[in-house]
């Protein structure tokens, strides 16, 4: 067996939207029990009060990516048929400032929102009205734009192509650097919540 | 009559108070147990479908076939609607992540009736009001739907996706959020704390 398995052809176009569902069903409990359906937690990673989303954010990055190298190593995942978003790096650099500008004023991402919708959170579906109209926004405007969109174009490329370093060098580094920031935040949050008074949800 | 009503208001009040009791939002998980957890869920569809997991995609599906519904002729030239519209061999509402963000919404609400999480209400520090925070959500919307768009994903399908598969301009991506998060932090700290 080859993984993967959509790609080997395991099964068809029709039964892979059911298991979008149920990956999406497991997405959804996931970010629930994280406390990501609520924007006063999301947010209060900026005032560094809770470093909630990123512990759950760095554990999971962690989790796949170790999963995925272990995978490969062994021969069962190829690794080049598993899609990576090609990289413009300029254009994803004002997207990201852009998109965090968004999560600290909007108090959501779009995952979240989702489950906050879900959960019943009034701003959450305000917030998703408002993603729509800057899609929607974004749209009209590409035509002016598509250059800048396509610009500083460097194909698919990963860090350890990119640094000239082996996989698995990289992936020990991200493991180092997510220890590191783990450390870190729990360190701060003690800080924090002996300055402030406050528990920490 | 009065005695009556009295007992029945008594009778609903202690009621209320049990329902509370049995119905309190339980604690939220532990982060490093629901960061393996959503690990797991990512690695899930590396191996399944070969692929990661996504969010703003499916609106922009959404967009892009409401706008080619609405004026066809206004889409055709249009590279970005045209690529979320595809070609007329399929139904574009027949996608991937459409499927899997109704999977979010259905897990979402799932997981938080068990936790007794579900309640109407509004996320918001306690300085602000109800009607601000509803238009510093549409604003927050606003710009995360349109840097999703410009940055090819967005929180799920970059930083998250990209940052396991060790992609470069998704690692740069999730540095630039914290960083525009970080930078308007201050000066948004009104709505949050």
């Amino acid at each position: 067996m080859n993984a993967p398995f959509y790609k080997f052809d395991y099964f068809n176009a029709d039964v892979s939207l059911i298991i979008a569902f149920v990956i999406g069903i497991a997405f959804g409990i996931a970010l629930e029990k994280g406390g990501f359906g609520k924007a006063t937690i999301l947010t209060s990673q900026f005032y560094f009060t809770n470093m909630r989303v990123l512990k759950v954010m760095f554990t999971a990055i962690v989790t796949a990516m170790l999963g995925l190298y272990f995978l490969s190593v062994m021969g069962f995942v190829d690794l080049s048929l598993v899609y990576l978003t090609p990289t413009n790096l300029l254009p994803m650099a004002v997207g990201g400032l852009v998109a965090g500008l968004g999560f600290i004023i909007g108090g959501y991402c779009p995952g979240t929102s989702m489950v906050a919708v879900a959960t019943g959170k009034l701003d959450a579906m305000v917030f998703v009205v408002g993603m729509i109209f800057g899609i929607f926004v974004f749209g009209e405007m590409f035509p002016a734009i598509e250059s800048f969109f396509n610009s500083s174009d460097m194909g698919t490329i990963t860090l350890p192509a990119y640094f000239n370093l082996p996989y698995g060098l990289v992936v020990f580094f991200v493991v180092l650097m997510a220890i590191g920031a783990f450390a870190a935040a729990e360190w701060g949050e003690k800080k924090m919540a002996a300055k402030t008074g406050k528990e920490i949800i | 009559m009065t005695s009556i009503a009295k007992w029945i208001t008594q009778a609903f009040e202690k009621d209320e108070g049990e329902e509370l009791i049995q119905h309190q939002a339980k604690p939220y998980s532990n982060p490093y147990l629901v960061g393996i957890g959503l690990g797991i869920v990512l690695l899930s569809a590396f191996v399944i479908m070969g692929r990661g997991l996504g969010a703003s995609g499916a609106l922009s599906t959404l967009v892009a076939v409401t706008v080619n519904s609405i004026a066809p002729e206004h889409s055709v030239g249009n590279n970005f609607y045209s690529e979320y519209i595809g070609d007329s061999s399929t139904n574009p509402l027949k996608d991937w992540l459409i499927f899997q963000t109704l999977g979010v919404l259905a897990g979402g609400f799932l997981s938080g009736t068990i936790s007794h999480r579900v309640k109407k209400g509004v996320e918001k520090g306690p300085r602000i009001s109800t009607k601000m925070r509803f238009v510093y959500a549409f604003i927050g919307g606003a710009l995360l739907g349109w840097g999703a768009k410009l940055a090819r994903g967005c929180m799920s399908g970059q930083a998250l996706t990209g940052g396991a598969l060790l992609n470069l301009g998704s690692w740069v991506f999730m540095m630039m959020v914290f960083v525009g998060g970080y930078a308007a932090a201050y000066f948004i700290r009104r709505q949050w704390i």
